[in-house]
């Protein structure tokens, strides 16, 4: 019978191998930031004032090449954007929840927390879930400020020549694979995919976020054509049928 | 030249700000910001296409332009870990695999 701490722990676990992918990338981050002059106490509070690692990442790049404060900001934001959609989307599952939760778990959104929390709240009946996403938050938070620092410290001695970001992709891709379950979703991957490709000149990374949009406008199509042709399914169950979690 | 670090904690405390805010958007403001069924079930498409747009330009458009050619390592590598993914469901076994390939590659060039 699972309860909070088996649930937390659950959490730690399943976030564990993305953390794989993570360290390479705060690595990175930590070079970067040094490169870019940064100091490092103000490099390492990005990590956890912002606490996204692609933006954090961008700042340090256009900090470096001298662009205005309000470029940056703005492009923080918009790189950050995507953000708005994972709040959407965990949102409903959240609602019963006291205030507190709601502001930490809130911090905790990164991509990977998200990725591997929402996959368990889309599960049904599976309990504690709230313990699950803190549990996968915090070693993702825990790993990041870790590696960042690791990477201020050890700056220029990790060689240039390793492909350490590549694994931040890989990591994506070992979430995404499984979640691509039916039409709808290949529906919605590969107009991601191709609008992405598409709308790669726009600036800001605005590109990431129209081919987000793109990609669930296609999703969204192609199941309400299957609907139509087809008695529907049993739906997965709404948040609110589910035990309280 | 580099900014101040006054101007550095500013930019900082805003990007921070900002990025706390659209994460705890809906979160918080879900009774108020009532969206239509239509958007929410929308909402089960987001870690699909937001994830595709991540790993998509990675992996196609390593350095610029984009590259369907076999000599782009990363594309080869990471449709190898699309399969390994697929048939194992193991995030460990694909990041390793994936990561495998690309060294492999990249050395025999």
């Amino acid at each position: 019978m699972a309860n909070a701490r088996t649930s937390f722990l659950a959490g730690a676990r399943d976030e564990l191998p993305i953390l794989l992918g993570v360290i390479p990338f705060g690595l990175i981050y930590g070079i970067s930031a040094r490169a870019a002059g940064i100091p490092p106490l103000i490099a390492q509070s990005m990590s956890w004032l912002v606490f996204a690692g692609s933006a954090q990442f961008v700042v340090a790049q256009l900090v470096g090449a001298g662009a205005p404060a309000v470029v940056i900001i703005a492009t923080a934001f918009v790189v950050n954007l995507r953000h708005l959609l994972y709040s959407a989307s965990i949102a409903p599952f959240l609602q019963h929840l006291s205030g507190g939760w709601k502001a930490l778990l809130a911090y905790l959104l990164t991509d990977e927390a998200y990725a591997v929390a929402i996959l368990r709240y889309q599960q049904p009946s599976v309990a504690h879930k709230r313990w699950y996403f803190l549990g996968a938050g915090l070693a993702l938070w825990a790993t990041w400020q870790a590696s960042t620092a690791a990477g201020l410290i050890l700056g220029t001695s990790i060689p240039a020549a390793w492909p350490l970001d590549f694994a931040l992709p890989l990591t994506f891709i070992a979430l995404v694979i499984p979640s691509i379950r039916d039409r709808a979703s290949v529906a919605a991957a590969l107009m991601a995919a191709a609008t992405v490709l598409l709308a790669g000149s726009l600036p800001f990374n605005l590109g990431l976020i129209v081919a987000a949009l793109v990609g669930m406008g296609a999703g969204l199509a192609v199941e309400a054509a299957g609907a139509r042709s087809r008695p529907a399914r049993r739906d997965p169950p709404t948040p609110e049928e589910s035990p309280a979690c | 030249m580099v900014m101040s670090p006054l101007a550095l904690w500013l930019v900082l405390l805003l990007a921070g700000l900002l990025t706390y805010a659209l994460r705890l958007s809906f979160i918080a403001g879900w009774r108020y910001l009532r969206l239509p069924p239509l958007l929410r079930r929308a909402l089960r498409f987001v870690p699909v296409a937001v994830l595709v747009a991540l790993i998509v330009p990675d992996l196609l458009r390593p350095a610029g332009p984009v590259d369907l050619t076999l000599d782009n390592h990363r594309l080869i590598a990471g449709l190898l870990a699309m399969a390994v993914a697929w048939r194992t469901r193991n995030v460990l076994l694909t990041i390793g695999v994936g990561m495998a390939a690309l060294l492999v590659l990249q050395a025999i060039q």
